[in-house]
């Protein structure tokens, strides 16, 4: 076996025989130089570029600066993309220029574009890997902060605003601090129904909104481990809502067997040579995270969110808090400012909120287990409630189809649209109206997220097709 | 972009945590050229919602708020929300990370405080604040000064008012360099086009 690859400025910044984590790994390796205050310039493998970067492009042409690596470089329609009649014009003159810019941008740097007539398209974080364009060990960066997604391939992932953009697009680089880790340790494991989503969102609630500020986790233990790469792409995807820098997940026998094959993954003698590299991008036995955290697996039960912050997570069996009971003044205004938007009584039951329609897609759970786990629990069977379903790729939806999952959507009563972000951000036009409650496998219930006044519950897709059935929150294990 | 040194102005208080960028920018504007004037979409939301709100009745250069100020999307145009209202600072006991990043690079600092000392801070406003970067100093209301910490580069790109892909630019042989190393190093990092082996 062959020591990890190393970077020369390893030797400067670390004992040669220093145990290192996955992420210190990833992060020498890319490190271009590191100034006094340990700012570093970090090399970028992969940039990704959607509809919304325009003010990153825009900051380009105003300097008068070019992209410097095309070849690295991608860009992906999804934020506005219509969920229905592709094939007729867009209505919306200022939605259709967002896509016409993109198109234009790519067009004009040179930049491979997955528009919207194009077989691949879909969400960024759906296409990426599908596409073999995210693999281990590489900086993958978009201004979306749900690029933590990527990090289910052991690769470092993370979210850049429109100034970043512009300084990727010029230079490939970005200056980054390096931020601490932590490692969340899933041992055991999970019970009947429960999803990725359910970990998740237990992980959220367990350390907060805040409680993975500045650190990048890595997820752990066998239940992780005995994830497919589908369910550690919703794992790695929401690792933003608690707060985090990054999410990953080491790549493993399960990741390479994932690549291999796609499109823009290496192939043939590369492939080999660099699932060799791939095999050491996991911690060290006795390499330190700044934090750790455990959770015993068999305690996750089907979990949904009740207010306005993913941190309200709780098993479908919790009842709601009550502010009454909170002796802090700060948090007590919390609680009532979201029982207030979310119209809810304190100390009920999450189970029996009633909802008046359902969401399935986005980039945490449009990918094809998702869409199956949900056809599973509504097969022959009617939604209580109308609900729109998204797949997250053109090759999920004609994969789905395939195996006739559009039409088990459809028969209980649900819609069924076409690849987009749709309604988890609620800009192409698909918003939950004003007042009304959505159960949604999407990622954020901010206040307004899906429209203005729209109340969200987070939850797995077998949950959220548990709601569609009884048109209220309800436990999957009594309906599937 | 426009420096950072001294900046003595109207600070109000925000009071909720986890104050979310769809919260400071829904999302519906994001599609709006930075010319639109992105202050009208500042909190646009809990503006109307609530008549209230204190940014319906001042015009503040500093907000005081709780945790995780900034957190969730991306989407730097939240950061062009409170900039293009003539907000210069933000306090807090922690943001997002990404939020607090876009800040530095549009003029906007964001000084991070214990969660008792922004509480306090807090309950003694509104009341006129005065922020010096270069000397890392906060005067309070009652005329006392406290420090507050910031990481050198950042201080640097706001009181000049850099550019940071110019100083980048500057570092074009390293890059090279790295750039060599590692194509000889991770040949399969380059993705394959077409049908390539």
């Amino acid at each position: 076996m062959r020591p990890p690859e190393r970077s020369p400025l390893d030797d400067m910044t670390h004992q040669p025989a220093a145990p290192r984590t996955l992420f210190d790994k990833i992060w020498d390796q890319h490190a271009i130089l590191t100034r006094e205050d340990g700012t570093t310039l970090l090399w970028i493998d992969r940039h990704f570029v959607h509809e919304g970067s325009f003010h990153g492009f825009a900051m380009l042409d105003h300097a008068g600066r070019v992209v410097v690596r095309p070849d690295l470089t991608f860009a992906f329609a999804d934020h506005y993309v219509p969920s229905r009649q592709r094939g007729l014009p867009i209505r919306d003159p200022e939605i259709a220029a967002m896509i016409d810019m993109l198109t234009a941008n790519a067009g004009r740097h040179g930049i491979e574009l997955m528009g919207l007539a194009d077989p691949r398209q879909g969400i960024v974080h759906v296409v990426g890997p599908e596409q073999g364009l995210t693999l281990p060990g590489l900086t993958v960066v978009c201004g979306d902060s749900h690029t933590s997604s990527h990090g289910a391939f052991g690769a470092l992932g993370f979210g850049i605003g429109a100034s970043e953009v512009s300084h990727v697009l010029a230079t490939q680089t970005l200056w980054q601090r390096r931020p601490k880790t932590l490692r969340i340790t899933v041992a055991g494991s999970l019970g009947p129904h429960i999803a990725a989503k359910d970990v998740i969102l237990s992980v959220i609630g367990h350390i907060g909104a805040a409680g993975a500020a500045g650190h990048v986790i890595e997820y752990a233990g066998s239940a992780i481990r005995g994830l497919d790469m589908e369910g550690r792409l919703t794992v790695c995807n929401m690792s933003i809502e608690a707060g985090a820098r990054a999410g990953m997940v080491a790549p493993d026998d399960t990741t390479f067997a994932w690549i291999e094959g796609r499109a823009m993954a290496p192939k043939g003698q590369r492939f080999a040579a660099a699932v060799e590299a791939w095999r050491h991008l996991r911690t060290d036995p006795d390499a330190r995270f700044d934090r750790e955290l455990a959770i015993d697996a068999a305690t996750i039960a089907p979990t949904a969110t009740w207010g306005t912050s993913p941190e309200t997570a709780l098993p479908i069996d919790a009842h709601i808090p009550d502010p009454a009971a909170e002796p802090d003044a700060a948090r007590r205004a919390r609680l009532r400012e979201q029982l207030d938007y979310m119209a809810l009584e304190p100390g009920r039951t999450l189970a029996g909120v009633p909802i008046d329609r359902v969401f399935i897609g986005s980039c945490t759970n449009g990918r094809l287990s998702d869409l199956r786990a949900a056809a599973a629990v509504l097969r022959g069977r009617r939604s209580a409630v109308p609900g729109l379903v998204v797949a997250g790729s053109q090759p999920v939806k004609r994969e789905a189809e395939a195996e006739g999952l559009d039409r088990v959507f459809r028969e209980a009563g649900l819609e069924w649209g076409e690849p987009g972000c749709s309604m988890c951000v609620g800009i192409n036009g698909d918003i939950v109206p004003p007042g009304q409650r959505c159960a949604s496998t999407s990622n954020r219930n901010f206040q307004g997220r899906q429209g203005p006044g729209a109340r969200t519950h987070l939850m797995s897709p077998a949950m959220v097709a548990a709601a569609a059935l009884r048109g209220q929150i309800t436990d999957v294990r009594s309906c599937a | 972009m426009t420096p950072f040194t001294v900046v003595a102005g109207l600070a109000i208080a925000l009071d909720a945590a986890n104050i979310d960028t769809d919260q400071i920018l829904p999302a519906r504007f994001l599609r709006k050229p930075r010319s639109a004037g992105y202050q009208n979409f500042l909190f646009h939301d809990l503006r109307r919602h609530d008549p209230g709100f204190p940014l319906n009745r001042t015009q503040p250069a500093i907000l005081v708020a709780a945790e995780n100020f900034g957190c969730g999307s991306s989407r730097e145009g939240a950061v062009y929300a409170l900039v293009d209202a003539g907000i210069r600072c933000v306090i807090a006991p922690s943001f997002g990370d990404i939020f607090a990043s876009n800040a530095s690079k549009n003029g906007l600092l964001t000084i991070v405080l214990p969660a008792a000392q922004t509480a306090a801070l807090r309950a003694m406003l509104p009341a006129e604040l005065r922020v010096d970067l270069p000397n890392q100093t906060l005067r309070l209301p009652d005329g006392r000064d406290i420090g507050f910490a910031i990481e050198p580069f950042r201080k640097h790109c706001l009181v000049e008012g850099l550019d940071d892909i110019g100083i980048t630019l500057q570092h074009q042989a390293d890059i090279a360099a790295f750039q060599a190393e590692d194509g000889r190093r991770r040949p399969w990092m380059v993705p394959a086009r077409g049908n390539a082996r």
